[in-house]
């Protein structure tokens, strides 16, 4: 492997889907809303309102019928005022997999850009006649999609960790966030849904022609991350360490697969036959 | 390894179709190797083939001593690529394009940047090398690509329809180019074309393809023996020559076939050795003769010809 080609073609991918505005701006808009609106929806404008708490998170289900969260979810704020378990559980829980969005999405948005886009744009045969290898090839634009999907992802954790501490102060008066289950959210969970984008567009790459069909199709994947957000609410299960752990392994292993047979289809002589 | 290119048999095939069927051939060191063939002869594929970018289905090649099925990626090191579309990036500037292929082809780092600035000014481009490719002309694209595929000083170049598509000036350019880049280490040049004229005025030898088969080989002087078994010689006469002249020359050893109308005679002899003996003969009996002209033919009627005779042929 010459990790100078690696880079070069790595460099060169992310140059390019700079000058993609389709594929960026949606990069740079999505985690902004993650980032800044919603937590100020959640935390500020409901005390800003003046509502209270017990209307945003009531513990009794009305007249007498049960508690319509899950009891898994209500014991992790148990001793919490109303208003601060609305916080914990908003910000700290139930928007959790929403933050795997920004790596998925960006992930898949590099990933058909560089794979797809070379087919479209009728640049790969010249690279195709580079001394570069199969191998070097893949990496290079696996690196070139993986690696940025996850920084961001960091990035905006930070981000987030920064907004939803300093907006909830007044109501929880110390630093609580991130809850313990985040850190394997980001470190395990975050780069194993950057490369399940990358892999997904690799396999699509083959058998479409457009960018932008490339993008919808793994733009379908964002339904993943709904039923995560689902999950929660109705109780199947709990963002908690050992889940987000779980979670992490068996994408991890989605992605074995589906790189196993990415690998497969990423020869030259397939690729230039498809031109 | 005498060679720069040897194929054995080399074929590949798509479904039904067989897009390079058996070809043999051998190209020399240093020699400019004309490819000619119509829309779908094939010659793609075959420069596919020869760099190992596309497996072949059967038939087996050496380029640069190399297979190019077992060593692609060693052997891509010493051939340049022109390909029959640009495939530049058009998001980046000239400048960044071939500093991206330069670094692919192992041009050291130190050195990269110099032969950048070289090859852009050799090719007109150094006002241009800022801007994107996006914005270029058809014929700029083109000598951009040109210049990717000499950015590593390879020591085979092919070259797959250099100059379709350009305006006069531009594929006069182009092609002057191709002269000098033919020119310089001993380099061997593979050129696929349409551009009867341009395979003339650049190639040592040519081969024809149709429908992936190798129809002939040779220098326009032997397709041209072969086509038209010998040599034709006019003579051009001042007078309308005696009667008996033709009997007289159809007697000569050497002399297979021969016209003669008003005062213009069309001889076809063995070889060149033969003239003399039919300029004497003619002057012997009191012909006056103006000129004598051996028949070049053109790769134009060389190429028709061959057409014309795999049709009859398929006929
Ligand atoms: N990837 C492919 N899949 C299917 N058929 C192909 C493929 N590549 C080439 N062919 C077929 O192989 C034949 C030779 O094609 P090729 O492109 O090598 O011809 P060519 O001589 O370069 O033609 P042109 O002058 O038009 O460039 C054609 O019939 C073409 O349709
Ligand atoms: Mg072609």
């Amino acid at each position: 492997m010459n990790w100078r080609t690696v880079r070069t073609l790595a460099a060169k991918d992310l140059k390019e889907v700079r000058q993609n505005r389709s594929a960026w701006i949606p990069a740079i808009v999505v985690p902004l809303l993650f980032v800044v609106v919603l937590p100020l929806a959640i935390i500020v404008a409901p005390s800003a309102a003046g509502l209270p708490g017990e209307v945003l998170l009531p513990r009794q289900g009305p007249a007498g019928m049960p508690n319509p969260l899950p009891p898994a979810l209500m014991a992790e704020v148990a001793g919490l005022d109303d208003m601060q378990a609305w916080v914990v559980l908003m910000a700290g829980y139930l928007l959790a997999p929403f933050f795997l969005v920004v790596p998925l999405m960006f992930a898949s948005i590099v990933g058909a850009d560089s794979f797809v886009g070379e087919k479209e744009r009728k640049t790969l045969e010249a690279l195709l006649y580079t001394p570069a290898s199969d191998r070097e090839l893949l990496v290079g634009k696996v690196l070139a999609s993986v690696t940025p999907a996850v920084a961001l992802a960091w990035l905006c954790f930070l981000a987030y960790g920064l907004v939803v501490n300093v907006a909830s102060g007044p109501i929880m008066g110390r630093v609580w966030f991130p809850p313990p289950a985040w850190w394997p959210l980001m470190l395990w969970v975050a780069p194993a849904v950057a490369t399940l984008g990358m892999a997904a567009t690799v396999l699509i790459s083959a058998r479409v022609s457009t960018f932008m069909e490339a993008y919808q199709l793994s733009g379908s994947l964002v339904v993943l991350v709904v039923g995560l957000v689902l999950g929660q609410v109705a109780g199947l299960l709990l963002l908690n360490v050992e889940t987000t752990l779980a979670l992490g392994l068996a994408l991890w292993l989605v992605d074995a697969a589906l790189l196993w047979f990415g690998v497969r289809t990423f020869t030259r002589s397939e690729l230039i036959a498809r031109i | 390894m005498a060679y720069a290119v040897e194929v054995e048999q080399l074929s590949r095939r798509f479904g039904s179709v067989a897009a390079v069927d058996g070809l043999t051939f051998r190209i020399e060191p240093g020699e400019v190797f004309g490819v000619l063939g119509p829309n779908g002869a094939g010659k793609t594929t075959t420069v596919r083939l020869l760099n190992g970018v596309l497996a072949p289905s059967g038939g087996r090649a050496w380029v640069l001593g190399l297979d190019p099925a077992a060593h692609g990626c060693e052997l891509r090191r010493r051939t340049g690529v022109l390909t029959e579309t640009p495939s530049l990036y058009e998001r980046l500037t000239a400048r960044d394009n071939l500093h991206f292929f330069g670094a692919l082809y192992g041009v050291a780092e130190a050195d990269l940047p110099r032969r950048v600035d070289d090859l852009l000014a050799l090719l007109g481009l150094s006002e241009r090398a800022n801007h994107k490719v996006g914005s270029f002309s058809k014929g700029m694209k083109q000598r951009l690509a040109l210049a990717r595929a000499l950015l590593h000083q390879p020591d085979l170049l092919f070259l797959d329809e250099p100059t379709a598509g350009l305006d006069p000036e531009a594929a006069r350019q182009v092609t002057a180019w191709i002269e000098q880049a033919s020119r310089e280490r001993g380099r061997t040049v593979f050129l696929c074309t349409h551009n009867l004229a341009e395979a003339q005025r650049l190639c040592h030898r040519v081969a024809v393809l149709d429908r992936g088969r190798l129809l002939a080989v040779g220098t326009a002087a032997e397709l041209a023996r072969t086509l038209w078994h010998g040599l034709w010689v006019d003579v051009d006469l001042r007078t309308r020559p005696p009667g008996a002249l033709a009997d007289s020359l159809r007697a000569l050893p050497g002399v297979t076939e021969l016209t003669l109308d008003e005062d213009r005679l069309a001889v076809q002899v063995e070889g060149e050795a033969v003239i003399p003996s039919v300029v004497a003969t003619v002057v012997g009996q009191g012909g006056q003769v103006l000129r004598v002209n051996p028949r070049v033919y053109s790769l134009e009627e060389i190429y028709f010809r061959l057409q014309r005779e795999r049709k009859e042929g398929a006929a």
